[in-house]
């Protein structure tokens, strides 16, 4: 017999290569920090697009300008953009980050900086965010099934609250959606660390699980121990982790892993901002614990939703992907209840069970995906925040 | 559940629990439930402890380990007794 959560749908936009968004954005995206100016002027000039600003993209080299190139082309050809302006200082870096969007049948245009100035490349780019704009906002949402959804998750500003909570409530859902046929996302390598041994079980077979393990040591002796001073103490668990009752690595990592369930495994590993090539199912993506950054390389990734369970209430957002926010504090509620989407504190009291949080998320996803608009949406919140991952030329 | 709890607890293994109502003061009779069976059991605070910090189950030593979702956790840098409120001041991590 089928599940009930099998004929879930939700009303989407099919895009060129099949895939499926939740949104239908027209970004302007700069390729380097310093045609984040030009981006925001076309940005202003056309209502309806979306200028995505950020700090990198000159004299990087090496895997760390990989890292950028990917999370910018998994930007423009994640589903929930209709189509991208790319905007860089000079025509071959912006040809290639415009190339690798194009690679998904999306519409795609360019100009560089170099030899025109500003006012020129505006004037250009405005004319295309304008046609861009138009054929976007012709483009009709139809049925899809649970099953074309792709799902990330991260949570921030833990405490004890989100291991009894908030993250068991994600897990939930992974165990009920993943078998649906779901794509899902999750990771932070560093809040893995105190429950390593536990997450490489969760792999699908010893090879994958081995696999992890390498990755997560690699971490461990390229980053922390490359460049700790003493030790992770200070920032893992973080101050606000500690405000909120968490006390060890160990105890933070473990509230952090209830998020892929009971019953969930991961069938493999992805780079940061890499794309799936696997199939259906639970990826585990190497990737900061900091929030914007994470959910900007998921987003990268490919996924169109990203649930976020948080205690002591963090208030990030995404500029094309809606952050659903989820926490089980009853304090954090009380306080901070603008940023929250899915209220579980019901939990704590033992008027809620795991089950019911996790259909009550499953029923705002579905929501969020026909339109609502989450908190961090409402809220303006767009952070987005690139990963690098060594110092420049 | 017609109380509310006052502390929750993972698994039946644990040596700690987290207290989940604000403003928790010392010498409450608290309410406590092992969120692995809704089974539960009574144990007074011996401190104020905030919501979401954790409480001991049982007289501990330092040097004892730290057990929540039935894992290890750590270890007590200092004794703690029964019902008293644990944290950075008496547990630490084993990894450095």
């Amino acid at each position: 017999m089928a599940s009930k959560y099998a004929n879930i749908t939700f009303m989407g936009y099919r895009r060129e290569n099949g895939r499926v968004g939740v949104r239908n954005h027209v970004i302007i995206l700069p390729v380097d920090d310093i045609s984040n100016a030009a981006c925001e002027a076309v940005a202003n000039n056309v209502k309806g697009t979306l200028a995505l600003p950020h700090a990198y993209g000159r004299l990087q080299f090496g895997e760390d300008l990989e890292t950028h190139f990917r999370t910018m082309i998994g930007t423009g050809a994640n589903p929930n953009v209709h189509s991208v302006v790319v905007i860089g200082i000079e025509p071959d870096w912006t040809r290639r980050i415009a190339d690798g969007i194009r690679e998904t049948g999306k519409e795609v245009a360019e100009f560089s900086i170099e030899q025109k100035g500003d006012f020129e490349t505006i004037r250009a780019a405005s004319w295309a965010a304008k046609d861009f704009v138009h054929k976007a906002t012709e483009v009709q949402r139809e049925e899809c099934s649970i099953s074309e959804l792709w799902v990330s998750t991260k949570c921030g500003e833990s405490d004890t609250t989100t291991g009894l909570g908030s993250c068991p409530t994600v897990g939930n859902m992974y165990d009920k959606l993943l078998p649906e046929g779901i794509t899902g996302f999750f990771g932070e390598t560093s809040e893995i660390t105190g429950a390593e041994h536990i997450c490489q079980k969760r792999a699908i077979n010893e090879e994958v699980g081995e696999r992890w393990y390498k990755m997560w040591k690699a971490y461990q002796d390229e980053v922390i121990f490359a460049h700790q001073t003493d030790d992770l103490s200070d920032s893992q668990p973080t101050k606000g982790n500690i405000l909120g009752g968490l006390t060890t690595i160990e105890e933070k990592a473990l509230g952090n892993l209830e998020k892929i369930g009971r019953t969930s495994q991961y069938i493999d590993i992805l780079e940061p901002a890499e794309q799936p090539r696997s199939g259906n199912g639970l990826y585990f993506m190497d990737s900061s614990s900091a929030a914007a950054e994470c959910v900007t390389l998921m987003a990268a990734g490919g996924a169109v939703i990203h649930t976020f369970p948080t205690g002591q209430g963090n208030v990030v957002g995404n500029p094309i992907v809606p952050v659903i926010k989820i926490t089980a504090n009853p304090r954090t509620v009380r306080t901070m209840g603008e940023h929250i989407d899915v209220d579980v504190s019901g939990i704590l009291r033992r008027d809620q069970t795991i089950d019911e949080a996790g259909d009550a998320l499953i029923d705002m996803i579905r929501r969020t995906a026909n339109g609502r608009n989450t908190a961090a949406e409402a809220l303006g919140h767009r952070e987005f925040s690139m990963t690098k991952l060594y110092r420049s030329a | 559940m017609a109380e509310i709890p006052h502390l929750l607890v993972h698994e039946h293994a644990d040596n700690v629990g987290v207290v989940v109502v604000e403003g928790l003061t010392a010498g409450t009779d608290m309410l406590c439930c092992v969120t692995h069976d809704n089974s539960t059991f009574r144990l007074t605070a011996r401190a104020d402890v905030p919501i979401g910090h954790k409480v001991a189950l049982k007289d501990i030593g330092s040097g004892d380990t730290a057990i929540k979702y039935g894992e290890d956790i750590g270890k007590f840098i200092a004794d703690v007794e029964k019902g008293g409120h644990v944290h950075v001041h008496n547990l630490k991590t084993k990894r450095w």
